[in-house]
This record gives structure tokens, C-alpha cells and sequence, in this order.
């Protein structure tokens, strides 16, 4: 199978997708160091850069990305979603997001 | 064994036990208005290179100590063999050449007011030709790792550069803790968000509380100018590219401090007095933290980039890495070390780190970096406020 997703740390929530992914591809998943983690069928569009689930999280849930909470699900997501600003909020401050929009 | 530990290497060794990698003759200016003559003796003198600034000039208090500690940091930096300072007024030129001096190099300062620009030249430019002609003679010598200073700063990040190029500083920074060096990070408002991991990774409680305490003060600049970072971080760029949270943005940040313990916690420009990673306190403008590494004695820099910062420092040779391959494409004449491998899962962070450090190696020996070869001599002095 074809490798597509980064993982900072092997525990992540999310990965980051090394390439642009198209909803229904199945490609694998390995960390930097290049071990590999496990197949992620992506459910949606994941532009390069961007990341994607790797486990379903119930709202509310720290997600997990370089081993530390990087926000939490601001609403459930599914194994294999993209994970961005509509579903995923900073726990720092938690208006951070939605303020810059406002701008 | 890998590739860049079988090349030798090679630098010069300065008086005070220093090693740099470069062996520049420099003309420095005390203040804004002796650049004309530091430009003239420069001009004269064949490897001179004048290092010229806007400030020097009725600044007081931590602004004035600042400046004069950026000056003098750069002049004790061993990829500085010999010094010729010019000032306006006797009394500043003279500290700032005995704050160089301390080093053991030739050092030498010229004061304007007496002379006038003219006369001012002519003597400067014969003290320049001795120490080009002392300079030139000096031979490299073999030197080892951890003899190398070595600082970082990222610029123009986007989600490449907390997932390769900003990871791939931070394995090489793990080797070269490793191996003894001595190593620099900062950017004190660019961390926002992944403080506690900082302070999490320093030595002890006196160094995390001191990190702390500039990181509040910077924040509490900010808020004084009624401006938040939190709304504008991340910015829209950033989300473009993928990046979610400013935990997140910031989370790719430290990546470059790797697995370090923080050793040290460092005013802007001070020199660390031991080996291990140090955090400077930093502005994060590019030109401006290299600079401020510069002073504080690092002979290298790693600059990891996204979307393509084209920073350079005339004394300071920069190496700068991005694993975006859009970059790689559009500014190949700005990228040392191309990581967008990593991306195409040619090979990992610990291949990556390889590539990186036989770059340095070659940069150590003398090879000029993208930066050097392109003139990017910016050499910017951090303003903590404004003059009386």
C-alpha cells in the first residue's frame, strides 16, 4: 500500500497527510522515523499539509499530535476525517480560531 | 558510520580557545553616523567588510546596552579574526573595542570627532591592511564538532516545516548535544502556545522560571500596545496550509529543540558559559534573532523555512533546509538542504538529519552557503524601544 500520512509520535490522534489524499484512498501510515503505523482509509479531501484522523474521538476529546493535546474536538469525528478549524479548537484559548476569522 | 562524520574538518582557532569557521576582517560602526567612514575604509581595503547599522545615537538604559552588546558580541565572534571600530566620540568607540578585546584578537578603534571622516579613513585603512595581511596568514586548522556553536531560527513556516525541515533541526541538534555543542533557540513570542514544553524540558526550576519570566514579559509588551497574538495566530496562511491551533503551530516551533534539555536561559546577545541547548530571549523577526545569535557567539545557524525566507548575516553563515517541494521548485537558489524527500517518503528524519549535517560539514570547511553566495548580509540590531 501506498504511504501518504506522517505521524510525529506512533500514539497521534491525527496524522499529517504528505500528499494530497482523495476521500476514499486507503494509504499508510508511518512516523518519522519512517516505522509504519497502520492503514487509514481517508473518508474525505485531505490537501497536502493538512490532517487527518486516526481513530474515532468523541467531542471534547484532546487531540493528540507530537505526543502533546494540539486543540479539542469541537464536535465528533470519524476515523480517517479530515481534522481542521471545523472541527478542532485550541484549548489554550479557545476563541482563537473563530476570532481571526471574524477579521 | 555515517557520511558527514568521515569529513574533516577544518577552522580557524582563536586566541581565547573560540573556533569559527569563517575569518572575516570586519569595519564596525559605533553609530549611525560613522557608516560613511566605515563604508570608506572598506571600500579601501581589499576582505575588509564593513558592518554598518542605524542606531548607536542617544539611546539609554537596556536599549543602549542592547546595541553596544550586539556590537561588541559581533566583534568576539570567532568567525571574526581582527576589528577595526569607528565611532563619532572617543569614550563608546573605546568600549566597545575593550569589549571585543577581551578575546585576545587585534582590535582596533577610530574615533571621528577631531579628524573628521578623511583623515579618520586613512588611519582606520592602514590598522585594516595590517589585519587583512594577519588575517590572510591565519591557517585553518583541524577542529572538531563540538567546537561548532550552532543557533536556530525558522522562518516563513508552513505545515512542512513542523513536519520535516523544523524535526530535522531538532535530530541534528539531539547528535550535536550528544557530541558537546553548544546550541541556541529562542523566538520568545513564537512559542506561544508550547511554553509548557519548554519549561517542561529545562534543567531546573531556576531556568524554567527565568524562561517564564521573559515569556510574560514579552507577552505583557504585546498586551501594553493593545494588540493580542492570540487572535492572529495562526494566520490565514497558516490555515491554509493545515495548521488548526496555534498549540499546534507552535508544537512544530520547538520542534527544532528536539529531545534537548534546555541548559541555559540567555539574555538577547549574551554568550552561554557551557555546552548544551540555550534559550535566547528572542524577537522572532528573522533578521533580527540571527543577529542576536550572532552576538552571542554561534558560528552556524540552521534556518528551516516553508514558504521561503531568503535570510542571510554577513558573519554568520545561515544553511537554510525546507521540505516544501513548491519552494524547492521556484527558489532552489535560496534552499541548502533540500528535505522535500521526506515528504515523498524517500527517506526519514534520521536520513535527514545526515543530509543536513554533510551540508554543514561542507560549510564548515568553507563552502559558502546559498546566502553567503547571494549577498544576504542583513545585520539588524533589536530596538527594545525608542531614543531619547
Amino acid at each position: 500500500m501506498k504511504k501518504g500520512i506522517l505521524l510525529h509520535e506512533s500514539s497521534d490522534d491525527v496524522g499529517v497527510a504528505a500528499m494530497d489524499i482523495k476521500a476514499g484512498e486507503e494509504v499508510q501510515a508511518v512516523t518519522l522515523e519512517g516505522a509504519p503505523v497502520a492503514p487509514v482509509k481517508v473518508i474525505e479531501d485531505v490537501p497536502l499539509g493538512h490532517k487527518v484522523a486516526m481513530c474515532d474521538m468523541p467531542q471534547g476529546h484532546h487531540v493528540q499530535e507530537y505526543g502533546r493535546a494540539i486543540g479539542y474536538a469541537s464536535q465528533a469525528i470519524e476515523f480517517g476525517a479530515h481534522v481542521h478549524i471545523h472541527n478542532i479548537k485550541s484549548l489554550r484559548w479557545a476563541a482563537s480560531s473563530a476570532n481571526l476569522l471574524e477579521k | 558510520m555515517t557520511t558527514y562524520s568521515n569529513i574533516p574538518l577544518t577552522g580557524y582557532r582563536r586566541d581565547n580557545g573560540r573556533v569559527g569557521i569563517r575569518n572575516h576582517v570586519i569595519i564596525l560602526s559605533v553609530d549611525d553616523i560613522s557608516n560613511a567612514a566605515v563604508e570608506g575604509v572598506a571600500s579601501l581595503i581589499r576582505g575588509t567588510r564593513a558592518i554598518t547599522h542605524p542606531y548607536g545615537r542617544l539611546q539609554f538604559g537596556d536599549d543602549l546596552h542592547l546595541t553596544f552588546n550586539t556590537l561588541i558580541g559581533a566583534g568576539r565572534n570567532p568567525n571574526v579574526a581582527a576589528v577595526v571600530v569607528i565611532g563619532i566620540e572617543p569614550n563608546w568607540t573605546d568600549y566597545i573595542v575593550k569589549g571585543i578585546a577581551e578575546t585576545g584578537k587585534p582590535v582596533a578603534g577610530f574615533s571621528i570627532e577631531r579628524h573628521g571622516d578623511l583623515k579618520t579613513i586613512e588611519m582606520a585603512a592602514r590598522k585594516a591592511k595590517e589585519f587583512i595581511q594577519y588575517a590572510t596568514e591565519l591557517p585553518r586548522v583541524p577542529v572538531e564538532w563540538k567546537e561548532i556553536w550552532v543557533s536556530t531560527k525558522c522562518g516563513e513556516s508552513d505545515t512542512t516545516s513542523g513536519l520535516a525541515a523544523n524535526p530535522t533541526v531538532g535530530r541534528v541538534f539531539e547528535r550535536l548535544e550528544k557530541t558537546g555543542n553548544t546550541l541556541f533557540f529562542g523566538e520568545t513570542t513564537e512559542v506561544t502556545g508550547a511554553e509548557d514544553k519548554i519549561m517542561e524540558n529545562c534543567a531546573t526550576p531556576e531556568i524554567a522560571a527565568q524562561f517564564k519570566a521573559a515569556f510574560d514579559d514579552y507577552q505583557a509588551l504585546v498586551e501594553s500596545q493593545g494588540v493580542s497574538l492570540l487572535g492572529t495566530q495562526p494566520t490565514e496562511g497558516n490555515i491554509r496550509g493545515g495548521l488548526s491551533t496555534i498549540e499546534e503551530k507552535a508544537l512544530g516551533n520547538v520542534e527544532k529543540m528536539g529531545r534537548c534539555q534546555v541548559v541555559g536561559f540567555l539574555k538577547p546577545a549574551e554568550e552561554p558559559k557551557k555546552p548544551g541547548l540555550h534559550f535566547m530571549d528572542s524577537s522572532s523577526a528573522a533578521a533580527e534573532m540571527v543577529t542576536l545569535c550572532l552576538a552571542g557567539g554561534a558560528v552556524l545557524h540552521l534556518f528551516p523555512t516553508g514558504q521561503g525566507n531568503v535570510i542571510g548575516n554577513p558573519l554568520l553563515p545561515v544553511i537554510k533546509l525546507s521540505a516544501n517541494p513548491l519552494t524547492i521548485e521556484t527558489m532552489s537558489e535560496h534552499i541548502d538542504v533540500d528535505l522535500s524527500g521526506m515528504l515523498r517518503f524517500d527517506f526519514n528524519l534520521d536520513g535527514a538529519a545526515d543530509r543536513t549535517l554533510e551540508v554543514m560539514a561542507h560549510t564548515i570547511n568553507g563552502r559558502l552557503t546559498n546566502a553567503e553566495a547571494l549577498r544576504h548580509d542583513e545585520f539588524v540590531i533589536t530596538k527594545l524601544y525608542r531614543s531619547a
